[in-house]
C-alpha cells in the first residue's frame, strides 16, 4: 500500500508527503515513550493543511495536467454511482459494437430519471487496457448518440462526463469513420430538445471530448483540463519536441480558469483541497450540487428556448476582429 | 486532435528535383508534374484545372482559382472578407502566432484559410466556401469557423444549396480550445440548414483531416472527393507511431474511404462543376409537382394540387 502510494505520488506533492511522514514518526514515538505530543501534532497537521492548500492553489498548467490524469482521480462511473440513487448501465451502439471506453445508462438523480454517459478510464492497468485508456472508437460515439436519442425520446435530461486524452487513432477507427461519428454527434446534440449538461471531470482532449460535449451548460472541475489536442502532441508538432509538453500546456490555455475567461465553459466546480482524488466523496457532492442547480435552471426553459440558447452559446464562441 | 502532419507534407513538396530547365520553371513558363515528372506548359496546366494531362495527378489549387473553376463569370459575391485573427491566446511556439499570421497573409494575399461567398454555378445560385491549404495548412481557427458558420447561416436564410471545398490539416492549435469549438459551431449551423430541407455537398480535396473531417466535411447530404485525396481523422504518422507498423499505401485515400462507406462519389476536378450542377438540379422540385419540404407543415396539399392543374 505504502509502495503504491509512492508510485502514484506527483512530484509537487512530495514536501507534503514528507511532512505527513514526519507527523507519523512523532505519533509512533509518543506511543512508544508514552509522552503527550498532541500539541505538536496539532501544529504539524495545521502546517500540512496549509501546505496542501498552497500547493494546490497555485498549480502550473503542466501540474494541473498531471492532477487531471492522476490514476486515482474519480472516473465517470465513480461519479455516476456517487451522485445517483439508482443506476442501470446499458450497452451497445446497435451497429455491431459495444465500446467499453464509453459507458452510459439510465439513473435517478434526486428522484428524476436521467441518462448519464461519459468516457471511462480504467481503475487499474488491466481495466485501462480493456477500456483503451478512455479513448473511444467510432462505436463508442455511436453508443453515446443512441443513448442520447433514447433520452430525447423519453424526455430525460442528458448528463455527460468528459474524461479522455483524445479519440482513438487507429486503423479500425479510421475505417469505421471516426471523423463521421464525431461530426454526427456534434450536429445531433443541437437537435435534441431535452436539457444537456456536460462536465469535464478529468482530461478533455480534442474532438474525442467535444463529441459528447455539446450542451446547455459546460461545467468543469477545478483541476480538470480541456485541450484542442494532447499537449504532448502539440509540443511534438509546434515545438518539434514532445518533451516541451509543459510549455504547450501553458500556451494552449487548458485550465478551467483560463477557459472560463475565454467563454468556453460556464462554471468551475470546486474540488476539495488536495484535488478530487484526495477526497472523492466531497468532489462528488460538489458535482451533484452544481448539476442539480444548473439542471433546474435549464429545465425552467421551454425546449425551443433551450435549443435557441444552446445554439447562441456556441455561436458566440471564437475571437476575431472585423476590420472595416 | 488528429495531428495531420502538414509540416512533413510541405517539406516533401518543396523538394523539387534540380534536373529540369530551372530557369523556365523559375519563370513559371513550365511546371513539372509532381507525380509523373513530365514538363507541362503552365498555361496548359491551368487550362486543364491543374490536373496533369499525362497522368491525371491533381495538383493543389488556390482558393481563388477554385472559385474561378466553379463559379460562373461575374456572379461571385464574396462575404466577410475582413475577418482576421487577433491571436487571442498570445500564442508563441518557436515563433509568435501573430508573426506566422502576417507571413501567411503576405505569402497568400488572403486574410485566413477560407474564402466564402455567393455565386452561380451553371446558373444555379449557391453558397460556396473554399478552404486554402496554402494558408497555415488550411487549419481552422476562430476566423475559419466564423466565416463558414456565417456562410451556412446565409445559405439557410437565402434557402439555397451549400458547397464547401475542404482542404485542411485540422484545428489550428495556436488558438487552443477556441479552435476546437468551431467544430461544434459549424455543426450547429449545418443542423439548421438541414432542418430547412436544404442540400449540402462538401467536396473533400487533398488533404482533409482532423477537426475538419470530424465536423462539416463529414456532414454532407452527399459527399464528393477528388481522386487520391487524403481523407483522414488521425494522421497516418500518428497511427503508425501508436501501432508501430507500416500502413498500406492506399490507407486514407479517397478511394479507400469510399470503400469504407464515407464518400459517395469520386469526381475528377475537370468534371466537378458539371457534377455539382447535376446533383443540385436533381434536388430541385420538378415544375408542376409539389415539394413537401418547401411547404409549411399545415399547407393544404389538395389546394396546391388543384392550383397547379
Ligand atoms: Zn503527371
Amino acid at each position: 500500500m505504502a509502495n503504491e502510494r509512492r508510485t502514484l505520488l506527483l512530484e509537487f506533492e512530495k514536501p507534503l508527503v514528507e511532512l505527513e511522514a514526519q507527523i507519523q514518526q512523532v505519533r509512533d514515538k509518543s506511543s512508544e515513550f508514552g509522552v503527550d505530543v498532541s500539541e505538536q501534532i496539532r501544529e504539524l497537521e495545521e502546517r500540512a493543511k496549509q501546505l496542501r492548500y498552497e500547493i494546490f492553489s497555485k498549480l502550473t498548467p503542466g501540474q494541473t495536467l498531471q492532477v487531471a490524469r492522476h490514476p486515482r482521480r474519480p472516473s465517470t462511473l465513480d461519479y455516476i454511482q456517487a451522485i445517483s440513487e439508482e443506476w442501470i448501465e446499458l450497452h451497445g451502439d446497435r451497429r455491431g459494437s459495444d465500446d467499453p471506453a464509453i459507458v452510459g445508462g439510465i439513473g435517478r438523480l434526486n428522484g428524476q430519471p436521467v441518462v448519464m454517459l461519459g468516457q471511462q478510464k480504467g481503475r487499474d492497468t488491466k481495466d485501462n487496457v480493456a477500456r483503451n485508456f478512455g479513448m473511444a472508437s467510432p462505436g463508442g460515439y455511436r453508443k453515446a448518440l443512441r443513448l442520447m436519442e433514447h433520452a430525447n425520446r423519453f424526455q430525460m435530461p442528458i448528463l455527460t462526463f468528459i474524461d479522455t486524452p483524445a479519440a482513438w487513432a487507429g486503423v479500425d477507427a479510421e475505417k469505421f469513420g471516426q471523423g463521421e461519428a464525431i461530426a454526427y454527434n456534434l450536429r445531433e446534440m443541437f437537435r435534441f430538445e431535452v436539457p444537456i449538461i456536460c462536465t469535464v471531470i478529468g482530461e478533455g482532449g480534442s474532438g474525442g471530448a467535444l463529441a459528447i460535449g455539446v450542451g446547455d451548460r459546460l461545467l468543469m472541475f477545478e483541476h480538470a483540463v480541456y485541450s484542442v489536442a494532447p499537449p504532448e502532441a502539440c509540443a511534438a508538432i509546434l515545438w518539434r519536441d514532445a518533451q516541451k509538453a509543459p510549455q504547450a500546456a501553458e500556451a494552449l490555455k487548458i485550465t478551467a480558469r483560463d477557459l472560463l475567461k475565454l467563454g468556453i465553459i460556464d462554471e468551475i466546480v470546486p474540488e476539495p483541497v488536495g484535488a478530487a482524488h484526495s477526497n472523492p466523496v466531497e468532489a462528488a457532492e460538489n458535482l451533484k450540487a452544481a448539476l442539480l442547480r444548473n439542471l433546474a435552471e435549464v429545465q425552467a426553459l421551454s425546449s425551443s428556448e433551450r435549443r435557441e440558447l444552446r445554439y447562441q452559446k456556441f455561436r458566440r464562441m471564437g475571437v476575431f476582429s472585423e476590420v472595416v | 486532435m488528429s495531428l495531420f502532419d502538414w509540416f512533413a507534407n510541405r517539406r516533401k513538396e518543396t523538394a523539387l528535383t534540380p534536373m529540369q530547365p530551372e530557369r523556365e520553371i523559375a519563370d513559371g513558363l513550365w511546371t513539372k508534374c509532381e507525380a509523373c515528372g513530365v514538363m507541362i506548359y503552365s498555361k496548359d496546366l491551368h487550362g486543364h484545372q491543374l490536373v496533369c494531362p499525362e497522368c491525371g495527378h491533381h495538383h493543389r489549387v488556390s482558393s481563388s482559382e477554385r472559385i474561378q473553376q466553379l463559379i460562373d463569370p461575374h456572379t461571385w459575391r464574396p462575404l466577410d472578407e475582413n475577418l482576421v485573427s487577433c491571436d487571442p491566446l498570445q500564442f508563441k511556439d518557436r515563433k509568435p502566432y501573430s508573426d506566422r499570421l502576417r507571413e501567411y497573409q503576405e505569402k497568400t494575399g488572403l486574410k485566413d484559410a477560407v474564402q466564402t461567398g455567393l455565386g452561380q454555378l451553371e446558373g444555379l445560385p449557391i453558397a460556396l466556401g473554399v478552404m486554402d491549404f496554402a494558408f497555415m495548412g488550411g487549419s481552422m481557427g476562430s476566423v475559419v469557423g466564423e466565416k463558414i458558420t456565417r456562410l451556412i447561416e446565409r445559405a439557410t436564410w437565402e434557402h439555397i444549396p451549400l458547397v464547401i471545398v475542404c482542404a485542411s490539416g485540422g484545428a489550428r492549435m495556436q488558438e487552443g480550445m477556441l479552435s476546437l469549438v468551431q467544430m461544434a459551431k459549424t455543426a450547429a449551423a449545418l443542423e439548421r440548414h438541414r432542418s430547412a430541407g436544404l442540400l449540402y455537398i462538401p467536396v473533400l480535396t487533398h488533404p482533409t483531416a482532423g477537426g475538419v473531417t470530424a465536423s462539416f466535411a463529414m456532414l454532407g447530404d452527399i459527399i464528393i472527393a477528388e481522386p487520391k485525396a487524403t481523407i483522414a481523422f488521425a494522421g497516418r504518422r500518428v497511427i503508425e507511431q501508436t501501432l508501430r507498423e507500416k500502413l498500406p499505401d492506399d490507407f486514407q485515400t479517397a478511394e479507400f474511404v469510399q470503400k469504407c462507406g464515407f464518400v459517395d462519389v469520386i469526381v475528377p476536378r475537370t468534371q466537378l462543376k458539371s457534377t455539382l450542377a447535376q446533383l443540385i438540379r436533381l434536388h430541385q422540385p420538378v415544375a408542376g409537382q409539389v415539394s413537401s419540404t418547401l411547404l409549411p407543415k399545415s399547407f393544404p396539399l389538395m389546394a396546391m394540387a388543384e392550383e397547379s392543374l
